[in-house]
C-alpha cells in the first residue's frame, strides 16, 4: 500500500509500512539519525513498530555543525 | 568550578560552524586543546548524508559535545529537538536556545525557562543561554539547571561584553553556579575580560571560525582565556582615580632647583 507523507518537508510517497522501512527505502540505513514523527520525538527503538499513515509530517535530522 | 560534574581542563568551548572546511575546523580544536565543543542537528538527505562525515570528524578529535536547540523559536520544537539530540549525540548535555526575537537574536525567556524545567524533569542536563537578567537567572535555577550562560552581546556580533555591569553583577549574585559567557565575543581579550570577571568559562564561535586564519585564532582565545583565568585566581587590583607613583618616592637624588 502507498501513503502520501511528508518527510523532511517534501512530499513523497511510499511503500514503507513502518517508519524503520521509509529510513531503509530512503538511504539511510545505517546512517546515524534521529526521529520525529508528527512533531514528537520517535526514538530509534520504536521505528519498527510505528506505521505510517497518509499525511504523517517525518523529520529525519542528523549531527550538523553548530554554535 | 565544574559543569555537571565534568571539570575541562580547557575553560574556552568552541562552536563548530562556519569554518572555511571541516579540515581547518580540525586544526582549530587541536591549536586551542579544546575539550567541549557545540555541535547542531539538521535535516539529514538519505542521499547527500552529509551529517554522518562531519560526525565522524568530531567523535575523531576525542572532544565532549554540547548539541544545542538553535534555530528554535518555541518550546516544543526546543524540546524535540534536545530529545533528538540525546539519541544521537549520546549525551544527556543540551545548550538550550529558545529565540525570541531574529534581529539580536535574544533568548525567549519565559519559553526557556518553561523548556529547561520540561528537560531537567526527563534528566537532562541544561546549558540555558539566556540574558543577564538576575530574575530569569534565578527562575532557571529553580528549574533545575546547573549552569547558566549569559550572551556577552547578540550572537555573530562581536561585541565583546555589552554589559559589564550586569554580568559582574550576576557573578556576585550566583558566586557557585557555573557561568559562562555565551555569544558576542568578537577578540581575545573580550574573552579574557569575561575571565577576569571571575565566569567559569566562554563559548565562542563566528570569531574563531570567520578569522582569517581560524586555527592560530582558536589558539589566541585558548591563551587569553588561561589568562583571564589566572588573572582571577591571583585577585587583581582595585582601580582608582587618582595617579600613584609605582617607583619609590623615598631616596631620590635631589639634583634639580626644589
Amino acid at each position: 500500500m502507498t501513503v502520501s507523507i511528508e518527510l523532511n518537508g517534501e512530499e513523497v510517497s511510499t511503500e514503507a509500512a513502518t517508519l524503520a522501512d521509509l529510513l531503509d527505502e530512503k538511504g539511510y540505513n545505517g546512517a546515524v539519525v534521529a526521529t520525529a514523527l508528527n512533531g514528537t520525538f520517535l526514538p530509534k527503538g520504536l521505528r519498527a513498530a510505528t506505521p505510517l499513515s497518509d499525511g504523517d509530517a517525518v523529520e529525519i535530522v542528523a549531527p550538523m555543525q553548530g554554535g | 568550578m565544574d559543569f555537571y560534574g565534568f571539570e575541562p581542563s580547557s575553560r574556552l568551548f568552541l562552536g563548530t560552524a562556519q569554518y572555511p572546511s571541516p579540515a581547518v575546523l580540525g586544526e582549530a580544536i587541536r591549536a586551542s586543546g579544546v575539550e567541549v565543543v557545540t555541535v547542531s542537528l539538521r535535516r539529514e538527505s538519505g542521499a547527500a548524508r552529509a551529517g554522518q562525515g562531519f560526525w565522524e570528524l568530531i567523535r575523531s578529535l576525542g572532544v565532549r559535545v554540547l548539541p544545542n536547540t538553535a534555530g528554535c523559536h518555541s518550546v516544543r520544537e526546543a524540546v524535540t529537538t534536545a530529545e533528538m539530540a540525546r539519541e544521537v549525540f549520546e549525551t544527556d548535555w543540551i545548550k538550550l536556545e529558545v529565540i525570541g526575537e531574529d534581529d539580536t537574536l535574544q533568548p525567549d525567556v519565559f519559553g526557556l525557562v518553561e523548556a529547561a524545567r520540561i528537560l531537567t524533569d526527563s534528566g537532562f542536563k541544561v546549558f540555558p543561554y539566556t540574558t543577564e537578567d538576575l530574575v530569569v537567572a534565578e527562575r532557571l535555577l529553580q528549574a533545575g539547571c546547573e549552569v547558566l550562560m549569559p550572551w556577552g552581546a547578540p550572537i555573530g556580533s562581536g561585541r565583546g561584553l555589552n554589559n559589564v555591569f550586569a554580568l559582574r553583577a550576576m557573578r556576585a549574585h550566583f558566586p557557585d553556579v557555573p557561568l559562562v559567557v555565551d555569544a558576542g565575543i568578537g577578540l581575545p581579550s573580550h574573552a579574557a575580560a569575561a575571565m577576569e570577571l571571575g565566569y567559569d568559562a566562554v563559548l565562542l564561535n563566528t570569531a574563531v571560525a570567520k578569522a582569517g586564519d581560524p586555527a592560530r585564532m582558536a589558539a589566541a582565545f585558548a591563551q587569553a582565556v588561561a589568562a583571564g583565568r589566572a588573572a582571577r585566581d591571583a585577585d587583581p587590583m582595585e582601580p582608582r582615580d587618582m595617579a600613584r607613583p609605582s617607583t619609590p618616592v623615598i631616596g631620590r637624588a635631589m639634583l634639580g632647583d626644589a
